[in-house]
């Protein structure tokens, strides 16, 4: 079960083209080795399939999130970490999640904002 | 072992409400003046007494399976929405339950679950005719107070069995911790290449000082690839940084991602479910495996419990991480392993910790990975049911460095004692995941490591290394070996790795460049299999030809005897052939490496007359393949200081060999009855002794040197002198057995049986005794 040569990166190039040979003409960049969207896709259905939705659910999430960058990643990690965000914020945040397709990461901060409210974990 | 750096746990705050509990146990000690005996004393000193011993106190947490204040188990539904959660209202749920009642439990099997006793859940738990599936999908339904009750009550050996049924991956593996004080690169390259090799399948390292940590990653990455294929590293430090390194293919693995068992100390430690929820996801995203760590003994520490059981809370962390959707849980007390070993049934809290991993269908990565104890004995009694059951990963950490290069802190069991876990392995017939590794072979892979290390740093101008400096590194047992090192080099390469944006593809060209083709080419179809996702499904590891093993492709199938994982032939020959192993032909060759013209055959052996004559009998094979002692004194050595003693007290000697018995008793009696004096010696070739008088019975005897390792030539000279004695008919003081407090028999008995088999070898029934040349003993 090594590399499937048909399996793209975030870049679109397939894996088996991730050669050796291709390091030395000095082709490859980072999203050559970042995992493409489908791919997790096709895992959250493995998940699925062995009595796992939670893994499966995150997994989707991922996918939602490889269409964003690193920096803004981590800048809502930090928005959701405790007393970093007013409800106001972090739905503001989701709603700009929801509007450029990631509505998975969007639901999570939806939920975030009004459980943060009422266990007063909001800034 | 993750959270230091990760959290910045405020330990010290919380370790004093511990303190208190244990000064106060210690006062009521002192309280009783009176000097103790030295048994006592004795028993005092060993050093199981430096542990701490915490009296129960639930109102601080320190309890292991149960607390008053724990919930009774409760669930209620109602519209397919979870409105009570063990025992707390929806309108009541802290940020912990709320995220559970909502994405944490199978509300179609919630019923059924919530409806079987206890016991019955316990017994289906144990049962090998219960398959694991059914165990996953009723705890699926089960609220975290249900899981904890239906765990307390297995007993140890039941831990044991449930475990090995539950664990997901069929499979058993291990994780080692690589790290050193001064964060040297050639070292960790070194010692990657070391841990791959001795079988790891996953390699965390960690920096006593941040800033060092792209460094680290590097290093490690090119060790472990020179060590062994599919190694996943991890690289441990605050979330930012850790997940920097891992979206450029630096590293492969996190488990950096705290969890904790209430809401005041989840935000402590400065997180909710919703924010490591994400975080996760954030992991996935960029293609890195990851797992969540909690454990008994962090809520205890941070004064945080709330008068819970250190199961219970566990429990709800174990419910939140499934609920996140983490593939696993690094568990089993990690920081906080000691503090659950000093409350009674602690132990079996750990264990059960991560059962109920395994029960939630998630990786277990178990533990083991701090010094619980100051006794050799307690920390294996920790460790060894865990082995013994198999586990996704049996050390969360096994420190593979010596203790003081742990940068985690010591692991329960690390470098000192590699050694005692190979043959763990091989004394109970199971699979830790380690191997043996020759001398060569190690040293070849350090080599081949701290050169492409040093290579690929100079390549990229990173730093440059001595060849002092590299072959230090070869040869470290730890960093204390390297001498003075030029510690800002380090920093200055970390820096350089940060801020050049450095990725796996420059480490990949760098190697490359520099005659690593090999190394090169193994991280790159490494980089290629990962981009496939399947290492990010449960308990995922790669084997060394890169195929994943996991809950997946490799799901465990335990059910009862005759089923389930058991090592191939060929691992299990791995397992048994540690280097210490020795058969019969390995003692010939060595005792031939002994061997002298001395004892050469002088004529037959007839019966002496002169009363001052003894006879000294020696077994077949002495002078032929025999001509060490177990003591290491040559058989001749041990000769002569007979010969001398027996001469001292006016007696002469005479050695002669008996052909037709390996029996000292019968060969002594044998020499005695040769013997003009009555007297006779025997010696066994291992160097066994006795003297024997013509009219005793065969098993009788004078005197015995029956430890034959602990024989010294004046234990010889006397014996002789002794024979002598007898032989004038007087009646010395016996020569005493050199008895000590050394494990004799484990070590020499092996060696005994090889040269009894000599022995026998030259025995024939009625062959007659030879008497042996004395030249060139004196």
């Amino acid at each position: 079960m090594t590399s499937d040569p048909m399996v793209q990166a975030l870049s679109g190039r397939e894996v088996g083209e991730l050669t050796l040979e291709a390091v030395r003409r000095g082709e490859l960049g980072l999203p050559d080795l970042r995992i493409h969207p489908e791919t997790l896709e096709r895992q959250a259905a493995v998940a699925e399939a062995h009595a796992n939705p939670q893994l499966a659910e995150n997994l989707r999430r991922a996918a939602e999130l490889t269409r964003i960058s690193d920096d803004e990643v981590l800048a809502i990690y930090s928005a959701l970490r405790p007393g970093r965000s007013t409800p106001q914020q972090l739905a503001e945040l989701a709603a700009g999640l929801a509007e450029r397709g990631l509505p998975r990461c969007a639901a999570l901060l939806t939920e975030a904002a009004e459980v943060y409210a009422r266990r007063g974990l909001c800034a | 072992m993750t959270e230091q750096a990760a959290d910045g746990r405020p330990k010290l705050e919380g370790s004093r409400s511990l303190e208190v509990v244990m000064t106060s146990q210690l006062a009521g000690d002192n309280a009783d003046t009176e000097v103790p005996v030295g048994r006592v004393r004795f028993m005092d000193a060993q050093r199981v007494n430096l542990d701490g011993f915490a009296r129960e106190e639930p109102s601080l947490g320190l309890v292991a399976l149960h607390s008053p204040d724990d919930p009774e188990p409760g669930l209620v539904v109602s519209a397919g929405r979870v409105v009570e959660l063990d025992g707390v209202p929806e309108v009541s749920f802290d940020a912990i339950d709320a995220y559970i009642a909502r994405h944490g439990l199978d509300l179609d099997v919630s019923s059924e679950a919530m409806g079987l006793s206890d016991v019955e859940f316990a017994r289906r738990l144990v049962s090998p005719d219960v398959p694991r599936a059914e165990i996953v999908r009723l705890s699926a339904g089960a609220t975290p107070a249900k899981l904890a009750r239906v765990l307390a009550l297995l007993r140890p050996a039941e831990l044991v069995q449930a475990m090995t049924k539950m664990r997901a991956r069929r499979t058993p593996s291990n994780q080692a911790h690589v790290t050193n004080r001064l964060d040297d690169p050639l070292l960790l390259a070194a010692d990657c290449a070391t841990a791959a090799a001795f079988g790891f399948r996953e390699i965390e390292t960690t920096v006593p000082v941040l800033a060092d940590a792209p460094s680290n990653a590097v290093a490690c990455l090119i060790g472990a690839a020179v060590g062994a294929q599919g190694v996943l590293m991890q690289c441990s430090v605050e979330e930012a940084l850790e997940l920097e390194l891992g979206m450029r293919g630096l590293t492969s693995y996190a488990e950096t991602v705290s969890l904790y068992g209430t809401e005041q100390v989840f935000v402590d430690g400065d997180d909710t479910p919703w924010s490591k929820a994400f975080l996760t996801s954030a992991y996935a995203s960029r293609g890195m495996k990851m797992r969540v760590s909690s454990g008994a003994g962090a809520e205890v520490l941070m004064a945080g419990a709330e008068g819970r059981s250190m199961l219970y809370l566990e429990a709800r962390c174990v419910a939140i991480a499934r609920a996140i959707g983490a593939q696993g849980v690094q568990n089993g007390g990690i920081d906080g392993a000691s503090v659950a070993a000093s409350v009674p049934r602690g132990l079996r809290e750990l264990m059960a910790e991560n059962l109920m991993v395994m029960m939630r269908n998630l990786e277990s990565c178990s533990g083991n990975d701090a010094l619980m104890s100051e006794s050799d004995m307690r920390r294996t009694s920790r460790t060894l049911p865990i082995v013994l059951a198999g586990s996704d990963f049996m050390f969360s950490g096994f420190g593979s460095i010596q203790r003081y290069d742990n940068m985690f802190g010591p692991s329960n069991f690390n470098a000192e004692d590699i050694d005692d876990f190979l043959a763990m392995q091989r004394d109970w017939g199971i699979d830790g995941g380690l191997r043996t590794v020759s001398a060569g072979q190690i040293k070849a892979l350090r080599t081949s490591a701290a050169e492409a290390c040093r290579a690929v740093y100079r390549h990229l101008g990173l730093a440059d290394f001595t060849d002092e400096h590299l072959s230090r590194a070869v040869d470290a047992a730890g960093s204390k070996d390297l001498g003075e090192t030029d510690t800002l080099a380090v920093v200055s390469a970390a820096q350089a790795i940060r801020e050049g944006g450095l990725t796996v593809i420059d480490v990949v060209a760098a190697l490359d460049d520099n005659g690593y083709e090999a190394e090169a080419e193994r991280i790159m179809e490494m980089t290629r299999t990962r981009l496939a996702g399947d290492y990010l499904q449960t308990s995922a590891i790669f084997d060394e030809s890169l195929r994943v093993l996991s809950l997946i492709t490799d799901p465990n199938d335990y059910a009862g005897p005759g089923t389930g994982y058991e090592p191939s032939p060929q691992r299990l020959r791995e397992i048994d052939a540690i280097r210490q192993e020795r058969g019969v032909e390995d003692l010939r060759a060595e005792q031939a490496r002994f061997a002298t013209s001395h004892l050469a055959v002088a004529g037959p052996a007839g019966p002496g007359h002169d009363p001052r004559d003894v006879v000294i009998g020696l077994s077949p094979a002495v002078g032929r393949d025999v001509w060490r002692c177990l003591s290491g004194l040559t058989v001749t050595e041990a000769l002569t200081e007979l010969l001398a003693g027996l001469e001292e007290e006016g007696c002469v000697g005479r050695l002669v060999r008996f052909n037709d018995t390996v029996d000292l008793g019968r060969i002594g009696l044998a020499a005695a009855r040769l013997a003009g004096s009555g007297i006779g010696i025997g010696l066994q070739g291992k160097g066994t002794a006795l003297i024997h008088r013509r009219d005793l019975d065969p098993l009788a005897n004078l005197e015995l040197y029956s430890v034959a390792p602990s024989v010294t030539r004046e234990l010889y000279r006397l014996l002789g002198a002794n024979a002598a004695r007898h032989a004038r008919g007087d009646t010395p003081d016996p020569a005493r057995n050199p008895y000590s407090d050394e494990a004799i028999e484990a070590r020499y008995h092996t060696k005994v049986i090889s040269l009894m088999a000599l022995e026998r070898a030259w025995v024939k029934d009625g062959a007659s005794p030879e008497e042996l040349s004395q030249e060139g003993l004196r």
